[in-house]
């Protein structure tokens, strides 16, 4: 297993660089003048241009800029942006409140969409599970824009149970935002876990655990939701990956001031550093917990070994 | 303890009461497209130490029969109806807490294949100690002990060695001893087993029946032996019932049975088993398809197969195969057929 882990870790590495080169191409050819754009309607000098062009080695070859980037990144540096910001700190800024966001999403999405699941899928076809078929589809056909808006004006102005805009409240403002990103993977986990538990509560090893006269509670909780976990996991482990890239949607309309807002705004001033540095990191995020993901598969079916 | 439970439990038992009696059963799953009659009518009562073997083909209601004794079909979509007596106590009338309590120590069953029975994801050690765990309320350190010196007992090499590896680690035999002892491990009074060397082959099939026999001597269980393998019955069976099309068409000591069955499915069948003489020569299927459990052929369930059937004028009045549904009667000493013409396939 650990010799699995680090092989895993050792091709994360190519994998990182290969992305990186990517997005610093893709931003490299975005159409017009980021110093330009810096400047906006402001006059300005040619010399400050020059010195800024020289700076950021904008006038170089695509790869002398990567290569000037890549010496940075290993020396920790992951560059500045044009205001002469250090990425790393925008990113040190806005993490924590991504963080925090896919904390309260991850923890409604796997809460409310394993117990949904369960509920629905210990009784196919009953009431439960037919609330629970109508209730994932509808969510899952609204977009998350306007899911978004509708709680705001429900949970936040009509009823005022939760704040709608900012991180002053702590932990708390993070429940609204939190449960409006979750609701698209809430609903997927709640028909995933749905079907595989009643696929499962057919196999022949719970039979064997009804005849040996265990509990109801015990035949579905030990012998049909661990082995129905698996897809679940996997599903839940990738969005991780993907939620902690944050949501700019989300982010945008309750004005959290995470990295999904940071990268949308710094693609639009063509902030080539910032970008790069998001994107990789989030790279990483994502190989980092598919890496959790197939560990997790491991422990969950001891027919899975890695060695 | 009350009045009446003094009186109860001071009552004598009766004397050579069955462990378990069956009495009319059905089973029926209703569907949306039609009733499926699984098991219709079935009677048949076990006492300590018998071995009763339940013969058929696929499809015959033999294996829903023994689910429906152990309370472990889903109602719905099955409906269940007759009587299922239990050491004297009405199985289907209890409640679902008291009737869970028998499975284990009262009733156990051991299934066909055990790759699948068995949980794949808990080693065989915890599996077999989660008896004891659920029913006595072990530790798990004991419970991981009685769950070794139960495989020393079902004669898995190297127990202790073994007792937490998985399920998939096992060779097929290995794993169907791993479902005994977990079947037995409460020491039940009655052990189901359902095609339990089916997915076995030869040698180790012998194997595994050796050991159930040698077990059931041990403890005076009950075996319900369920299976279409007539070499398995012959060899460990005391007495046999055959079932077609959900309910029993025949009943005797294996050796009646086998040497001169009186019903013209039993007859067809032990003609449709290779003969080791009869080299070279082609072997006698039944003809036809097995019933449709959907839609039962009117009558005799198995007219529409029979080589001895008296259709219309050719038949006795009230034994018209296709009319008139032939009751299981006695039709020799110790012996049951439900055939209105048995006499005739016994050559009497």
């Amino acid at each position: 297993m650990g010799r699995y882990i680090a092989r895993r870790l050792l091709i994360a590495i190519p994998t990182l660089v290969g992305a990186s080169i990517l997005i610093f191409a893709m931003v490299y050819a975005l159409p017009g003048d980021p110093i330009r754009a810096l400047a906006g309607d402001r006059p300005i000098s040619p010399a400050v241009v020059q010195v800024l062009t020289d700076r950021f080695h904008l006038d170089d070859p695509l790869f002398v800029q990567y290569w000037e980037y890549l010496k940075g990144l290993l020396s920790g540096d992951l560059g500045t942006d044009f205001r002469g910001r250090p990425v790393l700190d925008t990113i040190e800024r806005t993490l924590p409140v991504t963080i925090r966001l896919t904390i309260v999403a991850v923890i409604f999405e796997a809460v409310i969409g394993l117990i949904a699941g369960v509920l629905a899928g210990i009784r196919r076809n009953g009431y439960f599970d037919n609330l629970v078929l109508v209730s994932t589809t509808v969510i899952v056909s609204i977009p998350i824009l306007v899911l978004a808006f509708l709680a705001q004006l429900l949970f936040g102005l009509k009823l005022g149970w939760f704040p709608i805009a900012g991180t002053r409240d702590g932990w708390y403002s993070y429940v609204l935002p939190g449960l409006v990103l979750a609701s698209g993977s809430l609903a997927y986990v709640a028909r995933l876990t749905r079907t595989s538990i009643a696929e499962n509560m057919r196999a022949d090893y719970v039979r064997t655990a009804k005849a040996k006269g265990l509990p109801p509670s015990r035949v579905i909780l030990r012998h049909t939701l661990r082995n129905s976990l698996i897809p679940v996991v996997t599903f839940i482990g990738a969005d991780i990956g993907a939620l902690l890239g944050g949501a700019i949607v989300t982010e945008t309309v309750f004005n959290l001031p995470g990295i999904g807002r940071e990268l949308f705004d710094s693609i639009k001033a063509q902030e080539g550093a910032v970008v790069v540095g998001i994107v990789t990191l989030m790279v990483f995020f994502f190989i980092f917990f598919n890496l959790i993901v197939d560990v997790l598969y491991a422990v969950l079916d001891p027919r899975i070994r890695y060695d | 303890m009350t009045r009446s439970e003094i009186i109860s439990s001071t009552e004598p038992a009766p004397t050579g009461a069955a462990l378990l009696e069956v009495d009319d059963l059905y089973v029926e799953f209703r569907q949306r497209s039609g009733t499926v009659h699984a098991v219709n009518g079935v009677s048949y009562s076990l006492a300590p130490g018998q071995t009763l073997a339940i013969l058929g083909e696929s499809g015959s209601g033999k294996s829903v029969s023994a689910q429906a004794i152990m309370g472990i079909l889903d109602t719905p979509p099955a409906v269940i109806t007759g009587g299922i007596r239990f050491e004297g106590r009405d199985m289907l009338a209890m409640q679902p807490e008291d009737q869970r309590k028998i499975r284990g120590p009262g009733i156990s069953m051991i299934f066909q294949d055990a790759l699948s029975a068995l949980n794949p994801v808990y080693s065989v050690g915890w599996q077999i100690g989660e008896m004891f765990r659920v029913h006595q309320g072990a530790s798990r350190k004991e419970a991981k002990q009685r769950a070794i010196e139960l495989m020393d007992r079902v004669r898995i090499p190297a127990a202790a060695r073994r007792v937490n590896d998985y399920p998939h680690q096992f060779s097929g035999g290995m794993r169907q001893r791993v479902m005994i002892a977990m079947a037995i491990a409460l020491d039940p009074r009655i052990l189901i087993a359902d095609e339990p060397t089916t997915a076995l082959d030869v040698t180790v099939q012998a194997q595994v029946m050796d050991l159930l026999k040698d077990l059931q001597q041990e403890t005076g269980m009950g075996l319900i032996l369920i299976t279409h393998d007539l070499g398995v019955v012959n060899e460990v069976a005391d007495d046999v019932a055959v079932m077609y099309a959900g309910r029993i068409v025949e009943r005797g000591t294996v050796d009646d049975v086998f040497t001169r069955p009186a019903h013209p499915y039993t007859e067809g069948l032990m003609k449709s088993v290779p003969q080791v003489e009869a080299k070279g020569g082609r072997l006698q299927p039944i003809v036809g398809q097995p019933p449709n459990l959907a839609a039962i052929p009117s009558g005799c369930p198995f007219h529409p197969r029979c080589a001895h059937r008296r259709l219309g004028a050719a038949a006795a009045p009230g034994r018209e195969c296709a009319t008139d549904d032939p009751p299981l009667r006695l039709v020799a000493p110790g012996r049951e057929a439900a055939c209105h013409y048995s006499e005739e396939v016994l050559g009497v």
